[in-house]
């Protein structure tokens, strides 16, 4: 966790812009941006010392709704931008945001590898099994038979499982959370930040304009029935049983993060220009 | 949350204020919503919703006085439901909703709080709790009778009210 620099406390508001979200009335991305700045405020954050980034998505946009730094990237690199941040920046809370389709698809590639690297970022997906930007294409994470006027009588792919690919990759810190419940999110955030190296929160979120059947989410989510382990073998044994509405921590790691300090500082352009010649 | 489930005065104001705020938020949230999609009457109704409990939590946070409110995280509040006892389900905004609409979510909202300082009132053994519990099921009662009168100028709508000729979902 950065250190921070302001003595006075601040509430959640505080971490909001003045932009005002022009997400669907209902859409559960209101109340993750909501923990968000909850866990924010707990932690007792500098908006200066927090960054932001994300894809491209419904979900993506939400640095542009927090006063913290932010970066509104291309389509799933936002891990990424991420990456190279915390790694330039060592000091600041990197918080990496976005969708399914952003995270799981576009940017699928950087997910596994974001895993494996283990740079101390947090990594939170706003999972709606939809892409609703585009008007409600099937995403990775949508069930092989959920059948659309787009995929009539569905896709029959398997789903990609974040939190199996997440543990399997080598996240530190895996967890889910539900937009219904804003504030166990918030704590699930806050525990997700505090925790080195990189962590991985998938937090279902429903999108009521293209799967307004998520409503149901409400009374199908509930909280995991076992504890959270640090042994990746019995994480790995729990999910593979998961019904995919358990919330909380699955596995808290003791992985060593992605070492910042031993990586030769560049002072400027010009000496980095140097590293590129032919 | 019980009676019994609160230590002493000071968490109970920390309560009352957390729900107060949490409403007032929501509130603005909705309001917010509907401003963005071009809902101005219900704009305007939630932006005044918000200032009502806004000005409530201020008087909560009067009466704790110079001590102030101990700090308690999110998660650390003893809710009955996942979010405080008066806010709004996040998810019953429509952006074709209508004042009646607002209104029955204000109304369940108060009538919630009104619940909450009730039972606390019935059922804590500390005469101070209990007697600014009560007090506060006065004013919520109040809130109650006023949303009600309100709600009487709105009548329910037709059953098609989110029916959109245009809906953003369209594919054509």
């Amino acid at each position: 966790m950065a250190d921070t620099t302001t003595t006075a406390t601040l509430t959640a508001r505080d971490y909001n812009s003045d932009i005002k979200p022009i997400w669907c009335p209902g859409c559960g991305d209101y109340s993750v941006l909501l923990s968000i700045s909850k866990a924010f405020a707990e932690l007792a954050l500098a908006p200066e010392n927090i960054a932001v980034i994300s894809g491209i998505g419904c979900s993506s946009r939400i640095p542009a709704y927090t006063n913290c730094y932010g970066f509104h990237g291309v389509h799933g690199r936002a891990l990424a931008l991420g990456t190279g941040l915390k790694v330039a920046r060592p000091d600041l809370t990197v918080l990496v945001a976005g969708g399914d389709g952003d995270g799981f698809s576009i940017g699928g590639n950087h997910f596994l590898h974001a895993c494996r690297r283990n740079v101390d970022l947090t990594y939170l997906v706003m999972d709606n099994r939809v892409y609703g930007m585009t008007k409600g294409q099937p995403s990775p994470t949508t069930a092989a038979d959920w059948d659309s006027a787009l995929a009539p009588g569905g896709t029959g792919v398997r789903p990609f499982h974040p939190l199996v690919i997440a543990l399997a990759s080598g996240a530190n810190f895996v967890g889910r959370g539900f937009s219904g419940d804003p504030n166990g999110t918030a704590r699930l955030i806050v525990e997700a930040i505090n925790h080195p190296g990189f962590s991985f929160v998938e937090v279902l979120s429903p999108c009521v304009t293209f799967r307004p059947d998520q409503r149901e989410w409400r009374k199908q989510v509930h909280p995991a029935a076992v504890d959270e382990t640090d042994d990746a073998a019995r994480a790995a044994r729990r999910i593979m049983t998961d019904d995919g509405f358990n919330t909380g921590i699955l596995y808290r790691g003791a992985r060593r993060p992605f070492d910042t300090e031993g990586l030769t500082e560049i002072a400027d352009v010009a000496e980095l220009e140097t590293e590129f010649k032919l | 949350m019980s009676g019994a489930h609160i230590p002493d005065l000071p968490h109970f104001l920390a309560h009352a204020h957390a729900m107060e705020v949490e409403a007032a938020e929501r509130y603005r949230l909705f309001a917010g919503q509907m401003e963005v999609h071009n809902n101005p009457e219900v704009a305007d109704l939630f932006a005044r919703l918000a200032e009502i409990e806004a000005r409530h939590a201020e008087e909560i946070l009067a009466r704790a006085g110079d001590g102030g409110l101990p700090h308690l995280a999110p998660w650390e509040f003893v809710w009955s439901a996942v979010e405080s006892p008066e806010t709004a389900p996040a998810d019953c905004a429509h952006y074709l909703m209508t004042p009646y609409h607002a209104l029955c979510a204000a109304l369940d909202g108060e009538r919630r709080a009104c619940d909450f300082y009730d039972r606390i009132a019935r059922e804590t053994e500390d005469a101070a709790i209990r007697r600014i519990a009560e007090e506060l099921v006065e004013e919520e009662r109040g809130h109650i009778a006023m949303v009600s009168t309100l709600l009487d100028r709105h009548p329910e709508p037709d059953a098609d009210w989110s029916e959109d000729m245009d809906p953003p979902g369209a594919l054509e």
